[in-house]
């Protein structure tokens, strides 16, 4: 693997921080403010974009910023699977940021600057967790995300939003400093390196059980994952502006999570000491259950965001679930999700805020007919609903396609059985929302006075993008296929 | 030139302070000028015998001509060069930022205070510069009773009593220290460090060492205020004027953590310690239970500043603890806790200072809504509070990786609950304020809560909110840099037993 000395990576992670003074400073001049936002996310793509030809050619980017520990660096290190995250989170943030303008003009809420700036300083963290090259890195990142994104989840200040504040924190902070932090620790103190390797860097330190320990300290402790039953802060922290659940809640802080499993097992245990010790069964049936009992409990939220929240924790344990599979198909399937499930899930939740922007309606029961008087927003709902069940002809179908060759391959009919019984539950909490929005009629209240509904642009638009691109995924998914390649396979 | 800098060094504050105390008479207006002078000269040299020890090794100072084991010395390596570049930065920096309390609280009395504050500075430099065991009692002695009278100028109807409370028990700490010394210098005839460190080998199986060592260790805990014997800080820490507390509680403190790493590193030795006394379990234990109970007793309170001085008892069981796991990680963790831990203590009076100054009182109701007026002062302290949470980047994260990787070495599995344990509480305990500042409106909708009458009038003065950045930053800097500073600064003065 032909490793590059540059400093991209960096530029990549620093952009969105750096734009946070000019931010504030043209707090007052909001068309400045966005323009800025939108400049931002426009460079910060780019650069990751930039990166792209050189990883596809199989080569890394690197860079070394301070030893801050012996033999702990913080540093980055650009692979295939740090890209795909980043190109993800960085692309989904330029279009996030247009709907944050629709969205939170629409609803004229307060503070917007502090909104804007602490979601350019999430999505640092968030592109410094995919390029981390070790742990340490890692943490640092997963940590400053914890805590920037909490502004943004007790965004209303009102007694609930505080209230789910608390919850979020005590869950991400709890367990990171909880499980991860002594976790880490061990690692350091058995094999004194933190280094992502290949074969990870664990086989042989240490007996079984204590690498059991080890890994389910590692697997908990990153509840940005929200495996059960670590995930209540994920439905709590729907009280937030929609662009944050969509941006953060569906693809950056939760995909950061799951991302940091993946890099667990992949990078500090090792596929074949996972496999030795049976721990991809045990983090695949702890999966397994999530997914299972998250869809489940989704069919029973009548509020839209939280039925979207638990669609969603059901949908982050199948990347668990397919890397755990340790067959080359499984993984190539759980991390494609990343992506695939990324723009299913964001069109959701635009959509889910597009109606709260135009009507006001946060419950499933009230949207009778919504759809003949929004009818792109439910068409986008339509097809990134199709996304999450894994219907063609959209981008989820390619990754659940994998994850069920994966379990073929791992010759695990279990495993097999719960991803087709949780897509069938999809289908049951997606499709009757479609179907109530354009079937049933709207509800007769106030006679032919009621307002007319107007799709508000800003939000529109986004949703739109992210729904052909969930579409285009489908036809062209060889790019990030690819790019799992090079990181799973390393071929 | 350079081999007087440590006695310039400790002339520059010291001779300061008689300067200002004269001026007090003629005109005052020269105190400030002068007590800045000499800051700035100790800092300077402080950084300049740091700067030529890590070249070329330890310097040795005796004054007049006396050379050791009769005279008295001063002996700086690496280890005290450092929390002498610490002390004296750190008293330069809280000079300008308390400016303002002085002019506003106490203009008549500026002068005094001065020169108690040089004395006080004067007396942690020679405290940290000396090896003569007695010198060291004396010097300790003039910084204790430079703190007590400046804590007894604070505002508060209660000062004078917290200070007495402090003057009893700190007597109480500095007898107990004398009497070790006494018995060392009966058993060896000798007062100066080193010396005493090379005869001790031949007597160490000797009951009465044993109680040296125990007698020395009991003074020197009750004056850092170890958990149990903290009783006298909680109160001489709150009720002090700010422009006294914000050195004190950072410096004071851990300037005896140091002289006890000392007393263990260079008289008593390591090996003397770990392998001839039974302590270390004893030891460790009360260190994890000082964690627990400060973070806990730091739960129950409803000031602020009140909550911070028993965060400070905790962060002294980090460090206690960490000195005794036996280990070099523990150690290392220690020696780095001393430096971190004296500037996160800084930074957060600082910002604590800063709200005084608008709302003097800091009842945590006092505190709704206080981002809207006071951002700066809000984010310097929601950073310093993340520091001692001990979020990366921030220097108190590497610390507390060292003292884990040290429980984790020593298999002490209290202490690393201990730590991980007061990490979580300090995360509650700093995320209910920032809650509190950020996000509570300042006005409850009609209900009457009891804040202030005056609306808060905005930021502190802009000298306290550049200091407070300065700070601040250095809470990254250190621990961005603190790979380099353990390496270059750190490890080389630890001896070479510890594994």
């Amino acid at each position: 693997m032909e490793a590059i000395e540059s400093i991209r990576p960096l530029l990549a992670v620093l952009v969105s921080a750096l734009v946070i003074p000019v931010l504030i400073s043209s707090g007052g001049r909001p068309n400045i403010r966005e323009a800025w936002t939108l400049l931002a996310g426009l460079i910060k793509f780019s650069i990751v974009v930039s990166m792209l030809p050189a990883v596809l050619k199989g080569q890394e980017f690197t860079v070394t910023l301070f030893q801050v520990l012996p033999g702990v660096p913080i540093a980055f290190r650009v692979d295939g699977l740090g890209l795909l995250f980043a190109l993800v989170a960085s692309f989904l943030w330029m279009v996030t940021s247009i709907y944050s303008i629709g969205y939170m003009r629409g609803l004229e809420e307060h503070s917007q600057t502090r909104y804007f700036s602490f979601f350019a300083l999430a999505l640092s963290a968030t592109i410094g967790a995919a390029f981390a090259a070790n742990l340490l890195t890692l943490y640092l990142f997963y940590e400053i995300l914890s805590l920037s994104t909490y502004p943004l989840v007790a965004h209303h200040q009102d007694e609930k939003s505080r209230a789910s504040g608390r919850k979020y924190l005590a869950y991400i902070l709890g367990t990171s400093i909880g499980l991860v932090l002594p976790a880490m620790l061990i690692c350091y103190h058995l094999a004194g390196t933190l280094e992502f390797s290949q074969q990870g860097f664990l086989a042989g330190q240490a007996g079984p059980t204590a690498l059991l320990m080890l890994f389910l300290l590692l697997l908990f402790g990153f509840a940005k994952a929200a495996i059960m039953p670590l995930h209540s802060w994920l439905p709590a922290a729907m009280v937030a502006p929609t662009p944050v659940s969509a941006l953060l809640h569906a693809v950056a802080v939760v995909k950061v999570g799951v991302f940091s499993i993946v890099r667990v097992m992949t990078g500090v245990f090792g596929i074949d000491l996972l496999a030795e010790l049976s721990l991809g069964t045990a983090a695949g049936t702890i999966a397994a259950v999530t997914i299972l009992i998250g869809s489940l409990i989704a069919m029973s939220q009548d509020e839209l965001k939280r039925r979207l929240a638990f669609s969603t924790i059901s949908q982050l344990s199948y990347i668990v679930l397919g890397v755990a599979l340790l067959t080359p198909k499984g993984m190539i399937g759980g991390i494609m999700h990343i992506a695939m499930h990324a723009f299913g899930k964001i069109t959701l939740f635009f959509c889910a805020g597009a109606i709260m922007v135009a009507t006001g309606k946060k419950y499933i029961s009230d949207m009778d007919g919504i759809g003949r008087a929004m009818p792109i927003t439910l068409g986008a709902f339509f097809i990134g609903a199709m996304s999450v069940i894994g219907l063609p002809p959209c981008g989820g179908f390619i990754s659940k396609w994998y994850l069920v060759l994966g379990t073929l391959q791992a010759e695990n009919l279990v495993f097999l059985v719960v991803i087709l019984t949780s897509s069938f539950l999809n289908a049951v909490y997606f499709l009757p929302i479609v179907y109530r929005g354009f079937f049933r009629p709207p509800p007769q209240q106030g006679g032919a006075a009621s307002v007319q509904i107007t799709e508000p642009i800003w939000c529109v638009v986004p949703l739109v993008v992210t729904a052909i691109g969930s579409i285009a995924l489908f036809f062209y998914p060889e790019l990030f296929i690819e790019l799992v390649r090079r990181a799973v396979l390393r071929e | 030139m350079l081999s007087e800098l440590p006695a310039i060094l400790i002339a520059g504050p010291f001779l300061a302070a008689f300067a200002v105390s004269i001026f007090t008479w003629l005109d005052s207006r020269y105190c400030y000028p002068i007590t800045l002078i000499g800051l700035v000269v100790s800092l300077v040299s402080s950084t300049a015998l740091l700067a030529s020890i890590a070249q070329s090794g330890p310097i040795q100072y005796t004054f007049a001509g006396w050379s050791p084991p009769m005279g008295i010395e001063l002996r700086i390596d690496l280890l005290n060069g450092l929390v002498l570049v610490i002390i004296s930065c750190l008293a330069l920096l809280n000079l300008p930022a308390s400016r303002g309390f002085l002019q506003r609280d106490m203009p008549e009395k500026t002068g005094t205070f001065l020169a108690l504050y040089l004395l006080f500075v004067t007396g942690l430099l020679g405290v940290t510069a000396t090896s003569d065991l007695f010198n060291l009692y004396v010097l300790i002695e003039i910084t204790s009773l430079a703190s007590y009278a400046m804590i007894a100028m604070g505002a508060s109807r209660r000062s004078p009593l917290a200070s007495l409370n402090y003057v009893f028990i700190g007597v109480i700490g500095a007898s107990f220290y004398l009497l070790g010394v006494g018995y060392l210098y009966i058993m060896t005839g000798s007062l100066n460090m080193s010396d005493v460190a090379s005869l001790l080998p031949a007597i160490a199986s000797s009951q009465a060492v044993m109680v040296a060592f125990v007698f020395c260790m009991v003074g020197v805990w009750i004056k850092m205020a170890f958990f149990p014997l903290h009783i006298w800080l909680p109160n001489a820490y709150t009720f002090a004027p700010l422009a006294a507390s914000r050195a004190i509680a950072p410096l004071m403190t851990k300037v005896m953590i140091y002289v006890m790493i000392r007393l263990m590193v260079s008289v008593f030795g390591l090996d003397y310690i770990f392998e001839q006394l039974d302590l270390q379990q004893a030891v460790v234990g009360l260190a994890a239970l000082a964690i627990i109970a400060g973070a806990v007793m730091a739960l129950a309170q409803k000031e602020l500043k009140r909550m911070l001085t028993y965060i400070i008892v905790a962060e002294i069981g980090y460090m206690v603890g960490g000195a005794w796991l036996g280990n070099q990680a523990g150690m290392t963790g220690a020696v780095l806790h001393i430096i971190n831990d004296a500037l996160m203590t800084f930074c957060l009076f600082l910002a604590a200072g800063n709200m005084a100054f608008v709302l003097k009182d800091l009842h945590f109701d006092n505190l709704k809504g206080l981002f809207r007026s006071m951002p700066l002062s809000m984010g310097g302290f929601a950073l310093a509070g993340m520091s001692i949470v001990g979020i990366p980047p921030t220097c108190g994260f590497f610390s507390k990786w060292y003292l884990i990787l040290g429980s984790l070495q020593a298999d002490s599995h209290l202490f690393l609950v201990a730590l991980i344990a007061s990490s979580l509480i300090s995360a509650v305990l700093f995320l209910r304020i920032i809650e509190k500042g950020f996000f509570e409106p300042l006005h409850s909708h009609g209900q009457a809560v009891h804040h202030q009458a005056e609306a808060p009038a905005g930021e502190a003065p802009p000298m306290m909110l550049i200091v407070l950045a300065v700070a601040t930053v250095g809470l990254f800097a250190v621990g961005l840099l603190s790979g380099s500073i353990v390496s270059n600064l750190i490890l080389p003065v630890l001896p070479g037993g510890l594994m």
